[in-house]
């Protein structure tokens, strides 16, 4: 009388899907493309908590976003030096009814941790960070003289 | 100049290509306690407005579409697929699907499936 819910094999939507023959240069664009921290997230084998994070630039701004579900304002920690900006944390598990059975357990708990060196200087007094939807995007300001600036040409 | 044209114009590529990719299977924990089950889906990104789970016979279907605007400027790192959420279970006949109750809080969807009442050991009386 032991019917458990079925074990499903997700499809292994991370990665291209193999068995499908579309444009080969599709294909090699999409393996281009895929994130190394995807692969080594995908693969489970490392079991560290790496969260995926992205990174862009306008001229005025760095914009830092970081995937964290399931977490608390004040289980992320947000630190800035010298240019290298760190975010790191705890996600405790809620701990569940001690017989509770785990039929399967993909996510991780745990710390985390990960740095990124900022390609430009930042005003760190200025620095925002939000935490919305289990995302946490941060705005770095850039500094007065890391805007880019329109220089006039004179001829003599 | 011609380095940071390339760059932009690949993005303006990549961005598009958002819309055509494979759903993403969010990770999941599942716990079975006495009365029932637990599923907890790990979507970051997706609040309840794009949150759609459908129940067919004995399968539930969960989809999750992510609401984040796209951040301003080019891309200098990207590690976040963006792609859209989507992965099916097989539902235990034990569980009363009328009383299925869904949770959404900071990405992560908490399914509550609790088992039926008959399906629960109870004692029976001998008269």
């Amino acid at each position: 009388m032991n019917s458990l819910t079925r074990w499903q094999r997700p499809e292994l939507a991370a990665w291209a899907s193999l068995g499908r023959l579309t444009d080969l240069r599709d294909e090699i664009d999409r393996l281009f493309e895929m994130p190394l921290a995807g692969l080594a997230r995908g693969s489970q084998l490392l079991s560290v908590w790496t969260p995926g994070i992205d990174l862009y630039e306008d001229k005025d701004n760095l914009y830092l976003k970081a995937e964290l579900p399931g977490m608390t304002r004040e289980q992320i920690e947000v630190s800035l030096h010298e240019g290298v900006l760190s975010i790191s944390g705890e996600r405790k598990s809620e701990s569940n009814c001690p017989e509770a059975e785990v039929h399967r357990a993909e996510r991780f708990f745990g710390r985390f941790q990960r740095t990124v060196t900022l390609p430009a200087p930042v005003s760190a007094d200025k620095v925002k960070a939000q935490y919305k939807d289990g995302i946490l995007t941060i705005t770095l300001p850039k500094t007065e003289e890391a805007k880019p600036k329109q220089i006039d040409v004179h001829v003599s | 100049m011609t380095m940071k044209a390339t760059v932009q114009r690949e993005s303006q590529g990549t961005t598009d290509r958002t819309a055509r990719q494979e759903p993403l299977a969010p990770e999941v924990n599942i716990f079975e306690i006495k009365d029932g089950y637990v599923l907890e889906a790990e979507m970051p990104g997706v609040n309840k407005a794009g949150l759609e789970i459908t129940l067919e016979g004995t399968e539930i279907t969960i989809v999750g579409r992510r609401q984040t605007e796209a951040l301003p400027g080019e891309s200098l790192f990207c590690e976040c697929s963006g792609a859209d959420y989507r992965r099916v279970f097989e539902l235990d006949p034990a569980i009363d699907s009328s009383k299925i109750s869904a949770k959404m809080e900071q990405g992560i969807l908490t399914l509550t499936l609790p088992k039926s009442e008959r399906v629960k050991p109870r004692k029976i009386a001998v008269e």
